[in-house]
């Protein structure tokens, strides 16, 4: 039970990363970024093959995701500079499902729809419970370091920048502002953490597979940073381990209805997300933790 | 504050376009317009509707690029730069409709209007950087007494969605001023304010002409223009009719037609 509980605790963690993630690109660029699952399996592939079959020394593998998710950012940027709403929102959709079917069938570079196994992890997997408290240790760490700096970018001129790019690109161009640039900086950034997300699950999880980066992932962060607060860094956060609270907490409610076969019990777990979701917003509709704005110094 | 250079006789106006062209498809929005606007006064650029007077503006702030023409700004071309780099410049312009970034503050608005902002460089925001900060500061103080300036002091924390019309106009020079521009381009500063609000405003961009800065605006309240515009250009079908005072384009001819609707 406690391992499970450690387990939620992780998996947790690295949805953190990617509502944080989410926070930025969206929340804060506004940009609808629909692809959060590829960069989260950019991510966690190009850390597994350095870790697993390059044998590079474990802690590079996260360093690696990062790049790569940050240059797979960059170029999803600049193909999409055009695209705003739903456009962007279905060219980044297909972006993931793109990089889902390459890592399905391109078998010499990915291993195809057997994945990647036998990855290691940050600490030895044979050591039970520490290696399960170690790296939930890591994973909060990354999620704290992650956290302190959206804070930063948020309270800076950087972020203020950036969000009056997501009300106006037109208006910002006038006051100054190279549109183009803070897009493109808030993107790879943003990719680059749900590549860091991606190598943290792929070295906890040992095994890295298409079929775990479904749009579905994605979906799940959207509700999360839309219950937490699209543009709150702590909301983001909340955000998403309520989610994932939530979703643990449904897989024990379903048991208490054994009549239901287990496919009614899947459905009926994702029409209680959603519920919460429509209860979240209802109740308060910019999210628990709403945008803030910067005070005027007092004279 | 008048540079020396410009108010020698003989330089170079701070801001002249010439021959600009620019077609929608079939349609020809500017059709060799061309003008000169002499600094430290108010300039107004009158015409009938559809005359281009706001596809001008899209020009001159770049957010548009001429087919043909060229347009100086203090000596060096910018036709066809990007917005942000004229902006940058000292070239500044306002909207017809009160535009803005409806989840930012009063004060946040002013703020993103800053200039010069080493802050809004990412590798200063990730290390920290005490010019930023030092700039920040700079820029909060400027942001108070533009505030008061339009006695806009008291809404400073609210979300601009919370203003008046009138309100977000007022907003809207007071951006402009964090700039700390050199000449600002007004599209209708007065439209849809009472004639309070209007004269207000009105004497708002008088005394910005005061303080050395070059203003250019377009409005249809012809007593406004009467009031504070030394100078006109007149527009009509994408060409300049005439440059002058005012009493002197209501007397020409070929405005009265173009107002009438006659052949321009």
């Amino acid at each position: 039970m406690l391992t499970y509980l450690l387990f939620a605790l992780v998996v947790g963690s690295v949805y953190a990363l990617l509502a944080q993630s989410l926070m930025l690109s969206w929340g804060l660029a506004g940009l609808v970024n629909l692809g959060l699952a590829g960069f989260f399996a950019v991510g966690a592939y190009a850390s597994a093959m350095l870790v697993a079959w390059g044998h590079a020394p474990v802690l590079l593998g996260p360093l690696a995701a990062m790049a790569a998710a940050g240059v797979a950012g960059l170029v999803v940027c600049f193909s999409t500079l055009r695209l705003r709403d739903d456009y962007l929102a279905i060219v980044t959709l297909g972006f993931a499902e793109v990089v889902r079917l390459v890592a399905s069938n391109e078998v010499w570079l990915t291993g195809g729809t057997d994945g990647i196994s036998g990855i290691p992890g940050f600490l030895r997997r044979e050591s039970g419970m520490a290696f399960h408290l170690g790296t939930l240790a890591l994973a909060l760490l990354a999620v704290a370091a992650v956290y302190l700096l959206q804070r930063r970018l948020l309270r800076s001129p950087w972020g203020r920048a950036l969000r009056s790019v997501r009300e106006d690109e037109t208006v910002a161009a006038v006051a100054g502002k190279n549109v183009v640039r803070f897009k493109a900086q808030a993107f790879a950034l943003a990719a680059a953490i749900a590549g860091l997300a991606g190598a943290l699950y792929g070295h906890y999880t040992s095994y890295v597979a298409p079929d775990q980066f479904q749009p579905l992932i994605t979906i799940y962060i959207f509700l999360a940073v839309t219950a937490g607060g699209n543009a709150r860094p702590a909301g983001a956060v909340v955000g998403a381990y309520l989610l994932v609270g939530f979703l643990e907490a449904t897989r024990f409610a379903a048991e208490w209805l054994p009549e239901l076969s287990a496919l009614q019990r899947a459905s009926l777990r994702e029409m209680l997300v959603g519920l919460g979701l429509v209860v979240v917003l209802s109740l308060r509709p910019d999210g628990l933790l709403p945008e803030r704005s910067q005070k005027a110094p007092s004279r | 504050m008048r540079t020396a250079a410009a108010s020698l006789p003989g330089a170079e106006p701070p801001l002249v376009a010439e021959n600009i062209r620019l077609s929608f498809g079939g349609l020809k929005a500017l059709d060799g317009a061309g003008f000169q606007v002499r600094p430290g006064i108010v300039t107004g650029l009158i015409g009938p509707n559809g005359a281009g007077k706001t596809t001008m503006f899209n020009v001159l702030s770049g957010l548009l690029r001429p087919d043909a023409g060229s347009v100086r700004f203090l000596g060096r071309r910018i036709d066809g730069e990007r917005p942000h780099r004229i902006a940058r410049q000292g070239l500044v312009r306002t909207f017809q409709i009160a535009r803005g970034f409806p989840r930012l503050s009063v004060f946040e608005h002013l703020m993103v209007y800053g200039a010069r902002q080493p802050g809004e460089a990412l590798i200063a925001t990730l290390f920290g950087s005490a010019a930023a900060r030092r700039r920040e500061a700079e820029l909060a103080e400027r942001a108070l007494a533009v505030a008061a300036r339009l006695r806009l002091s008291p809404l400073l924390d609210h979300p601009v969605t919370a203003l008046s019309g009138g309100q977000k106009k007022l907003l809207e020079i007071g951006r402009a001023l964090m700039t700390e521009p050199r000449m600002i381009l007004f599209d209708e500063p007065a439209a849809g304010v009472n004639p309070t609000l209007a004269e207000e405003i009105g004497d708002h961009l008088l005394r910005l002409a005061e303080d050395g800065l070059t203003v250019l605006i377009v409005e249809h309240d012809m007593a406004l223009i009467e009031r504070i515009c030394q100078r006109v250009v007149v527009m009509a079908q994408g060409r300049t009719l005439m440059e002058g005072g005012f009493d002197e384009a209501r007397a020409d001819r070929a405005v009265q037609d173009a107002y009438l609707g006659g052949r321009a």
